[in-house]
Formats: C-alpha cells, structure tokens, sequence
C-alpha cells in the first residue's frame, strides 16, 4: 500500500498564560491510501489536535506532517488552503453547513470554490446527494433537515473535491444512536469505495467499524489495535 | 457564488438589514443635498448670467448691476463705440428706475427696466408683443396682479414723488404691450419694463444707463475686449461672467463649508453604521467563516464576500437615499428661494447627475472600507483555536 499521511515526532503546544498546554508530544503516525482509522482516547488527550495537523488547518510547534509527500507545514495559507480544499474533506461534530444555502448549494460550496463549472457542480452534487441518500432533499436548507441528514449533506460536501483524505472530529457526537449508525454504515461505505477515512470519536461503535484504532493520552499514541484481529 | 452568499447573509435577518439600509439612505440623502447645495447655486447662477448669452457687464466704476443709483453717461456714444468693435456681437443698455402707477388716490410702486427691446436679455415675454412703441409697457405677472391690468390695459406711470408736494414727476400714460417673466429679479418683486428713450425722458437721466450687457462673437476673446475697454471706457468698470462667479465663490464660501462639514457627518455616519452591521453580522457567525476557511475557502474570498455584504447594503442605501435627497432638496430649496432678494431663478439645490454619482460613489467606497476591516480580522482567525473555542460554547 502507499503512505498516504506521515506525521514524524508532532508536537504541538497552545501557549497559555504562565505556561504552555503540551497537546501533542512527538506523535509519529503513517496513514495509508484506503485505509480507516479511528483515534481515540479520553477528552484532552489530543485527538482533535492532531486531526487538525493532518488536516492541514494547524501547524505543528516542530515535527513534520506530510501528506501525499508534501509537508504541509511549510506552506503558505495560500497553498495550504488551496491544498485542504483539493485533498482533504472534513466532518465536523457540529455539521457546520452555512444556512442560508440549500443542501445541493452547501456541496456545491468548495466546488466552486475550486473552479468546476456550474453543469458539473449540479450533476456531481446530485450524484454526492444520491449516495448519502438525500437525492430528494436538494433544495432544503439545513434547518429543514434532520441532525443526521444535516450530517450527511456535510459528508457530501466533504467529498465534493473528491478529496484523497477525509477527516471527521467526533461525526456522530450530536446524534441519536440509531442516525449515529446510519453515518458509520456511511462512513464503511465510503472507504469501501476507497476514501481514505480518518475519524476521531469516543463512539465505540465508530471506532470499531475502523480498520485500525490508535489510542491516545496526554497527547502521545500508547497503542494501536486492529478490531477483531 | 460569492454574491449570493453575501445577498443570502443580509437575508439572513431582514430587520436588521432593512434598517440599517435605511440608515444608510438617510445619510446618502443628505450626502447629496450637501453636493448639490455646494455646487447647485453657483452652478444655477452660472446658467442664469449665461441664459441669453452675454458674457460682459459693464457698470459704472465701482458699482455692481443696480446696487446704486450710479449711471454711467453718453450712452448712446459708449453705445456706438461697443457696437463698432468687431469682436462685439450684440450690446444691451439697460437703466434701472422705481416707478409709480398711479390709481386714483393710491400708486403702485415698481422696478422699472428701461431697454431696448431689440436687444434686451432682462426678460422672457409670455404674452401680447414687446415694447417697441414709445407709449408701451411690459410687466410681469405680480405686478399686473397687483395692479388689477391686463395686456391692453393703459396705465399712468410716473418716474418720481416729491414726498413734500406729494406730486409725482415724469407721469406718462403707458398701454400694457405685453406680460414677461423677469430672468434677474427676485420673486414676488413687481417689475415692468419700459423702452429705454421713454424712461431716460421720465426719469430725467437723459442719456444715461445704468448697465450694458455686452454678448461677444467669440466668448475666448473676452481678454482682448476687456483690455481694450479700460482704455477706451475708463469709467466703466468690466464684470466678465468669471469675475462675476467669482465674486459669488467668495459670497457663497459659508455655504460650501456648511455643506463640505454636513456632507462628511453624513459620509462618516454611513461608514460607521455599515462597519457596525457587518461586524455584528460576522461575529454571528465567525464558526461558519473558519468552517469555510478549513474547507478551503481562500481568505481573498471570505473577505470579498463579507465587503460585498457591506457594499450592497451602502449601494442599495445610496440609492433609495438618491431619490429621498432628491424629494427633501426639493422641498428645502422652495424655503430657500423665498429668502428675499434672490432672483427666482437661483435654485439652491441643483440637481446634476455628477452629484447624484458623487454620491453614491462615496458611500459605496465607504461600505467597501466598512466591511475592509470586519471581513479581513474574520478571515485571519486561527482555524483550529477557533473551532476549538466554537465546539467548546
């Protein structure tokens, strides 16, 4: 298989007042194409910082993140905005949809930021719509549609660019057991149509649907599992 | 996609919007009462010296238009020489005098023109035919109301009252010819006009008048044709249409700085209340921002959807606030040109479309600048600290 993130020795600090919040300390972790990873640990260990470095929208205080063979950390926010937008989809636990767009128009958001032409952008928004199952809900807007729908129109959108990586921080923390499954049967899906999947969760169900579980406290990975294996 | 998503966020809470556009009309209204009062009665009393064409006024020395009773003597040779000069295209002698049109026991007391009526520029005749005859009188509308006459009618005019004898002086018997709109006098002021001969003879100025309008062929040789009066009419003094406007610049001075200090409130209370609007809009909503942000929105981008926010509501303020500039100046010059002793002609308020486009020039370049700052602090926001802080409230 081919590395598809490197992350070597990250460390990240928050400085604070009188002294610096050490969120990671020197977290080395390589992800490969197609595959499904679930991070986990308690609150504060880490997790959602180290998400944010390899989706490129934090830099690490030192240590090195590549992704697809470039370190992200050294480019500008340009580039590196221009690189989230091409080569990473993000989920959030919050959904984040802007609501004065409809479902198709909140998808179709970072394809035209990307450029792609508005024919293009309203088949391929159909097509992302049809696959998370809401082909009917084109034109509602985000407070017309339920938690999980809501979540899975930011899935979608996630994937508008076709994104190599997709990160999701804690995907179903706002949602129902029951609409919480329907996202990690999405989320299988997904990679199982080869997205290469990144969750962080407390859901253990989530987790276990991953491949490969890496655990975390006070911001180091102390082990990883394979479920099942 | 950027518009819409600005267009969509001012939808987003329409009271809020739809006050703050109204804000922004009332200070684009006034914005444009202001330009207009600063160039509007200079501009109108430009049009007005230059309405029939004379570029020259000539008085005599040290005095303006009738604001004596100087007269410049010899009219007839001042008249002739002007005339000779090739560069001159039509000289109009006029003399200015009270009259008195007796009734019974009472007279009506009136601004008399006396002129030639194949060359006058003082008035615009509405009805019946021009003074030509000797015994003949045009008049406008207040005075005829005033009078209780009509076009026909024979009037007894005198030129002076003796207060002591109560006797008037140089009374004549004068049909009404015609009726004229004034171009020169003040609203409300009674006014006639008189062929120049007659009102000399009534008057007892024989020969005399109290100002020549002088229209040139070729209005750049204005120059020349000064120079050569001062030497050849050293005791007339030269009021070119420029000399005149100036003269006005330095008398309307108080108003343009009114107007330049109540045109840069207004311009100031438009920026602020849009920089208001779009920084409460943004802080509204500063987790969707950074979620545009980490989805790749460039920063370039946020910031031009949120300026744009700022301009539409400055464009669409700017122009509702055109058409409420226009209906209050219109109002407020009707106050204003009932100030005594304007002609009624001046209009305060001028409308000219390089105001109204001064206008919303600047309150749009202000709703530009407005949103500058809100739009550039929200698209610099740390991603991951914010989102951070957005997931923890």
């Amino acid at each position: 298989m081919t590395t598809l993130v490197r992350a070597r020795d990250v460390r990240r600090d928050y400085p604070l007042e009188r002294e610096a919040v050490h969120a990671l300390r020197g977290v080395s972790l390589e992800i490969e194409k197609g595959e499904y990873l679930a991070i986990v640990g308690p609150s504060g260990c880490g997790k959602s910082s180290l998400l944010n470095l390899l989706g490129a929208i934090d830099a690490p205080t030192s240590g090195t993140v590549e992704i697809e063979g470039r370190n992200v950390g050294t480019l500008g926010d340009r580039e590196v905005t221009n690189f989230r937008l091409r080569h990473i989809g993000f989920v959030f636990q919050r959904f984040y949809l802007l609501p004065i767009l409809t479902a198709r128009e909140n998808v179709e958001l970072p394809m035209a930021e990307a450029g792609v032409s508005a024919a293009e952008r309203r088949q391929r928004s159909t097509e992302l719509l049809r696959y998370v199952d809401l082909g009917e809900r084109a034109r509602h807007r985000p407070a017309q549609l339920s938690g999980g729908e809501q979540q899975r129109v930011a899935i979608a959108r996630a994937l508008a660019n076709r994104p190599s990586l997709l990160l999701a921080d804690e995907p179903t923390g706002e949602l129902d057991a029951k609409t919480g499954q329907e996202i990690i049967s999405l989320f299988g899906r997904l990679n199982a149509d080869g997205t290469t999947v990144v969750v962080v969760t407390h859901d253990e169900s989530l987790a276990r649907a991953a491949r490969r579980i890496v655990h975390m406290r006070d911001g180091e990975i102390v082990r990883e599992e394979v479920p099942g294996g | 996609m950027r518009l819409v998503l600005a267009l969509a966020s001012l939808r987003r809470n329409r009271a809020r919007t739809i006050l703050a556009v109204l804000g922004v009309a009332i200070a684009a209204a006034m914005l444009l009462d202001m330009v207009m009062l600063s160039t509007g009665m200079r501009e109108s009393f430009r049009a007005l010296l230059l309405s029939r064409g004379f570029q020259m006024r000539l008085t005599p020395r040290g005095t303006l238009p009738f604001d004596t009773e100087a007269s410049i003597a010899g009219a007839t040779d001042v008249t002739q020489k002007l005339r000779a000069r090739p560069e001159i295209d039509l000289v109009s002698p006029v003399l200015g005098a009270s009259v008195h049109v007796l009734r019974g026991d009472s007279s009506i007391t009136a601004f008399a023109l006396g002129v030639d009526p194949s060359s006058q520029g003082d008035y615009r005749l509405a009805a019946g035919h021009d003074a030509t005859a000797p015994n003949t009188i045009i008049a406008n509308e207040d005075f005829l109301r005033a009078a209780g006459a009509r076009v026909g009618d024979t009037l007894r005019v005198a030129a002076g009252f003796d207060p002591q004898l109560r006797t008037h002086s140089g009374e004549r018997a004068l049909v009404v010819s015609g009726r004229a709109r004034f171009l020169y006098l003040a609203a409300g002021q009674l006014a006639v006009a008189i062929p120049l001969r007659t009102l000399q003879q009534m008057t007892a100025r024989e020969d005399r008048v109290s100002l020549f309008m002088v229209r040139l062929r070729d209005p750049s040789r204005i120059d020349d044709v000064r120079k050569w009066m001062r030497i050849a009419l050293p005791t007339i003094d030269v009021i070119s249409t420029a000399d005149a406007m100036a003269r006005v610049d330095e008398r309307l001075g108080y108003f343009r700085q009114l107007s330049a200090i109540l045109g840069a409130v207004s311009l100031v209370v438009g920026f602020l209340l849009v920089t208001t609007l779009v920084t409460v809009s943004v802080n509204e909503r500063v987790g969707e921002i950074v979620v545009m942000r980490a989805i790749g929105v460039s920063r370039a981008h946020v910031v031009q959807q949120i300026v744009l926010e700022g301009t539409a509501l400055s464009i669409t303020g700017a122009v509702l606030g055109t058409g409420l500039g226009l209906v209050t100046a219109r109002y407020l010059n009707t106050i204003l040109s009932s100030f005594p002793g304007l002609p009624a002609a001046i209009d305060f308020f001028l409308f000219q479309p390089r105001a109204a486009w001064t206008a919303i020039g600047l309150l749009t370049a202000c709703g530009v600048l407005a949103g500058l700052y809100p739009a550039w602090r929200a698209a610099s926001l740390p991603l991951a600290g914010t989102l951070r802080e957005e997931a923890v409230a």
